[in-house]
């Protein structure tokens, strides 16, 4: 149990020492070390280092869904780990973003996607605060039964609305647009430049000519372009997050989370900051699925947007490190990436998350990597405990 | 509003009713294990669909070892027999998930106060991996060698599928009620879950144990002072919610007579959702939302087109909470009178 | 002597009104026709015997309850129908008895939420970062910094709430209500848990804060601590009013002395 505990401690803090270590740098350095991961990750479809690369072909399109899994873990990370309301039904407003994209871009209307996206993220915030408005009045346990609700609603909706496209789902969505030449098939790919990709024989890379992504496509070929747009938003998302976080809303998500009422007292309107944090959150799981409806395939279906995903979610949000941005988002990766990287094991993933997560829960309720402010916390208890009873028990009290 | 209109005729609505009241049944016997965990421990118990999901594969099998795999169609009356063995073997395995549950998944975190939603994240890690436990029978079978030994009950490669039993209990029309041919089934369930709930309600009330309970429920510091063992009204409450689970495994087999590894899931959220809505932590609001989701989403299916019957369960909660957030009987299990 | 002491407190105007407020709770009647004033630049003490309706007083003073009837005038304004945060935003702010600090938050940022009361920048200032933002960030943090100064917390601006020693805790809930910037700071017994020199402190802190401009409240059990610090003390038993007046004046009231007799001892054993 102990050993357990211990095995996973290195893990949060060599997280803190590389941020410590970023934080103490020249800005140059950290601008530079900045660009160089960002560069990495972009690179990363292309790079295809081996271990991490997934057996099959279409290392890009996996990419694209860890990248995806990401953007909606840092959305779901504003709700559950900044404002700390129990949302259950996140997928809702994964759908809701893809279904209003659907309905623009191709059932009802022929928007192009970079006008539909905006709409998209509107038409899910106002969904979020429609739901919202009335739920976050109730109690936090109850916050997660109805919003599991609504969750179901939206999904048993799209399946029987036929202005929807019912159980058939929504088909040919366009891709987001091209830039540079349009391909001409069967010859001509189209694209400003091809950027070739990398082959690995053991450890000795080289570069694979015969299939290069085209800049800058959106085709049915080749998933790596989404994946560099979606990663762009990403970014963007993320610098947001982190200016809005430290300001006074942050501030205001925090102090309602760690006490309601003595927040108020304070004079934090809550419920607005409530509102605000679950319309955010919904916005962004919007974008999401904005993406994910005009990405490769260009299909949506109630059949993807099961209530299992939002346990998915919320499980990523957890096992990351909830409140913490870099550990939502690693486990909103990690959710997408492992089945994929492990699909030999494919039938018993379920099972190995399920077990997983309730291992996680017990052992090391904060997350793989917690906030600071958590792992600080602890440290200094852990500390107290010590002095106090001569030896450290498994776990001290928690605040 | 005229109601026949709405339902095309008053016979349409009586028997709407009859079979709402039938399954509201059964969600009220699954709400008492949430409602239960709730009172006493201020949790979420997300895995009680999964204890309900075992009992349901303890009833098929019980048939399947008692009377083989051969598909029959018989009355209530043949039935009987094999179905009380299968009563008692459904409440004793739901009852063993259910304390397994509580040993390896709350326990831990009860002890070390764990915030709550960690204890809800553990629940929804039990819940993945008891459905797919079930789901992947055939699998741990196999690594043994006992798939085919055991192919009657693990099912080698659908494992996943629908699995029925055997015996499909016929039901015998005993009455009318506006059109709808009340049943022998029908009667038996609503009585059996009334009894059920009744027992458990004068537990609850009566015995000295039932007061521990209360007490925990009320203040879990005060009632470890005076010589309560919370660790242990934690597991008799746990159970509790298994035994009840199993029986409505019972009734809810007896009804539809095939179940699967996810059928826990959505009868789960019902059974919930009928525990707020009468008030969680209450015994007898468990009742109360069960019956009254199970007539209000037959209602709605017959208003709306059954596809919509899940839609209408959630907005029906919705609404309750905002009118009464509380639930309908908002008094809590610790405040319930002695 | 700073001008404000030496004016008469009778003559100054009054900033809190309670107006004959009665509350019940089923058949219990915690406050029977409460009324007293506190006037602008004064250090009211409200005490009374354990079970008094002192805290009860002291929520609906707050907003935390409602007034069965009566009514509580903020500078001329009826509270009751006001939601708690605007009360504060009007100029009201409270400490806990139980202390209720952020706790996963840092020292600062428990006094910035209280500095951010009147902070009009929003979400898009947030994510643009507006000079406006900029301005009131920095005015708050200013601002943040020097009231945990004034009050006296020695941990760093960086630790975290709840790993601040006990009096430290007790003096970061008084810099984040000073941070609202209220009219008038309720203190809920603050010295709870102090040892002597802790009180001592604690008084001088008082007087400062009065001194800065603020009148307080003083909810407290310790008599020494009242009659040291407030100009006026309201005297409360079961749940009415008994007496009103001076602490010399207090001190002499035979019916106080009545309603403390023999339980003085128990409250400054606990």
């Amino acid at each position: 149990m102990t050993s357990f505990r211990s095995a996973l401690a290195p893990i949060g803090n060599g997280w803190n020492e590389i941020t410590d270590w970023f934080g103490r740098q020249p800005r140059a350095v950290r601008i530079l070390a900045g660009a160089v991961v960002v560069l990495f990750f972009y690179s990363l479809p292309l790079l295809r280092p081996p271990l991490l690369t997934t057996n099959q072909i279409d290392f890009g399109g996996v990419m694209f869904q860890v990248a995806a899994f990401a953007l909606v873990a840092l959305g779901l990370n504003i709700v559950i780990g900044y404002a700390g309301l129990l949302d259950l039904g996140y997928v809702g407003f994964y759908a809701t973003g893809a279904y209003t994209t659907g309905v623009l871009t191709s059932h009802h209307g022929s928007w192009p996607f970079f006008l539909a996206l905006p709409v998209a993220i509107v038409v899910t915030m106002i969904t979020g605060v429609i739901l919202g408005a009335p739920t976050l009045r109730v109690r936090g346990d109850y916050l997660a039964i109805v919003t599991l609700g609504f969750g179901e609603i939206i999904r048993i909706c799209v399946k029987n609305i036929e202005w929807l496209g019912a159980s058939a789902g929504i088909k040919d969505i366009p891709h987001p647009n091209s830039i540079g030449p349009a391909p001409k098939p069967p010859f001509d790919p189209g694209g400003l430049f091809e950027i070739p990709r990398v082959v690995w024989n053991g450890v000795v890379p080289s570069l694979d000519r015969e299939h290069p992504t085209h800049f800058l496509i959106f085709g049915a070929t080749d998933a790596t372009p989404y994946y560099w747009l979606l990663l762009t938003a990403l970014i963007l998302v993320v610098i947001g997050d982190r200016l809005v976080k430290a300001s006074k809303v942050g501030r205001a998500w925090e102090a309602t989370r760690e006490d309601e009422d003595a927040a108020e007292l304070m004079g934090v309107h809550t419920f607005k900051y409530k509102l605000m944090a679950f319309a955010l959150g919904a916005g962004i799981g919007g974008l999401s699925g904005s993406f994910y409806a005009s990405g490769q395939g260009g299909y949506i279906s109630p059949d993807s947007f099961p209530l299992l995903l939002s346990m998915l979610f919320v499980a990523a949000v957890i096992v990351g490190g909830s409140g913490n941005r870099w550990g939502a988002m690693a486990g909103g990766a990690l959710v997408a990436y492992l089945p994929e990287r492990f699909r030999e094991f494919a039938d018993y993933r379920l099972l190995v998350f399920g077990l997983a997560l309730t291992t996680l829960a017990v052992f090391r309720p904060e997350g793989l990597l917690p906030p600071r402010r958590t792992r600080r916390a602890k440290a200094v208890l852990a500390e107290i405990d010590a002095l106090e009873e001569g030896d450290v028990e498994e776990e001290g009290t928690h605040v | 509003m005229d109601l026949g209109a709405l339902f095309g005729s008053f016979d349409n609505f009586a028997s709407f009713t009859v079979g709402g009241l039938v399954f509201g049944a059964i969600y009220a016997l699954i709400a008492l294990g949430y409602t239960m965990v709730y009172g006493v421990l201020q949790l979420i118990n997300f895995a009680h669909s999964e204890v309900f999901m075992f009992g349901t594969f303890a009833v098929a099998w019980i048939f399947v070892l008692l009377h083989g795999t051969s598909d029959v169609s018989w009355s209530l009356g043949k039935a009987l027999p094999i179905l009380l063995v299968a009563f008692v073997a459904a409440m004793i395995v739901s009852a063993l998930v259910a304390l397994l549950l509580e040993r390896v998944a709350y326990r831990p975190l009860i002890q070390k106060n764990a915030p709550k939603l960690i204890a809800l994240i553990s629940a929804i890690g039990a819940s993945f991996a008891l459905s797919e436990a079930m789901g992947l029978r055939d699998r741990f079978a196999g690594w043994f060698g006992l798939d085919h030994k055991l192919s009657n009950y693990v099912s080698p490669g659908a494992a996943r599928d629908v699995y029925s039993n055997p015996v499909s209990i016929q039901p015998h029309k005993l009455f009318e009620i506006g059109g709808y041919a009340v049943s022998d089934v029908d009667i038996v369930i609503i009585v059996a879950a009334l009894l059920m709930m009744f027992a458990l309600d004068q537990f609850v009330r009566r015995t000295r144990f039932g007061r521990g309970i209360r007490a925990v429920a009320q203040d879990p510091e005060s009632a470890s002072l005076m010589g309560v063992n919370s660790t242990r009204v934690v597991q008799v409450t746990f159970l509790i919610g298994g035994l009840m689970a199993g029986a409505a495994a019972t009734l809810y087999m007896m009804k539809i007579g095939s179940t699967r590894q996810n059928a826990g899931f959505i009868l789960g959220v019902k059974a919930f959702t009928a525990a707020v809505m009468g008030g969680i932590g209450n015994l007898r609001g468990a009742l109360l939302g069960g019956l009254l989701l199970g007539i209000m989403e037959n209602w709605g299916a017959a208003v709306f087109g059954s596809e919509w019957r899940d839609v209408v369960a959630f907005v029906l909660l919705v609404l309750i909470l905002l009118v009464r957030p509380s639930g309908l009987l908002g008094e809590a299990l610790g405040k319930a009178r002695a | 002597m700073s001008e404000v002491q030496q004016t008469q407190p009778a003559t100054r105007k009054s900033l809190l009104e309670v107006d004959d407020v009665t509350i019940r709770f089923g058949g219990l009647t915690a406050l029977d026709s409460v009324s007293f004033d506190i006037r602008e630049g004064e250090i009211l003490g409200l005490i009374g015997p354990n079970g008094a309706g002192k805290t009860t007083c002291f929520n609906v003073m707050t907003g935390v309850y409602q007034a069965t009837s009566g009514q509580v005038r903020l500078d001329g304004e009826p509270i009751a129908k006001m939601k708690r945060h605007q009360i504060t935003k009007l100029g009201m702010a409270r400490t806990f008895q139980n202390i209720r600090l952020f706790k996963t938050m840092t020292v600062l940022e428990n006094v910035m939420v209280g500095a951010d009361v009147h902070s009009k920048v929003g979400f898009f200032d947030a994510l643009f970062r507006t000079p406006r933002h900029r301005r009131t960030e920095g005015a708050s943090l200013v601002r943040a910094k020097e009231l945990l100064r004034i009050v006296g917390v020695t941990a760093g601006y960086d630790e975290l709430a709840a790993n601040l020693s006990y009096g430290d805790q007790r003096r970061l809930e008084i810099a984040r209500a000073m941070a609202t910037g209220p009219k008038l700071l309720c203190l809920d017994e603050p010295a709870a848990g102090f040892n002597p020199a802790e009180k001592r402190r604690l008084m001088e802190l008082i007087r400062r804060v009065r001194d800065e401009g603020y009148t307080v409240l003083l909810i407290e059990h310790d008599m020494r601590l009242v009659m040291g610090v407030t100009d006026r003390i309201v005297v409360l038993e079961f749940g009415r009013k008994i007496a009103e007046g001076t602490p010399e004046e207090i001190q002499n009231n035979p019916a106080v002395i009545a309603a403390y007799l023999g339980v003085e001892e128990d409250e400054d054993a606990s």
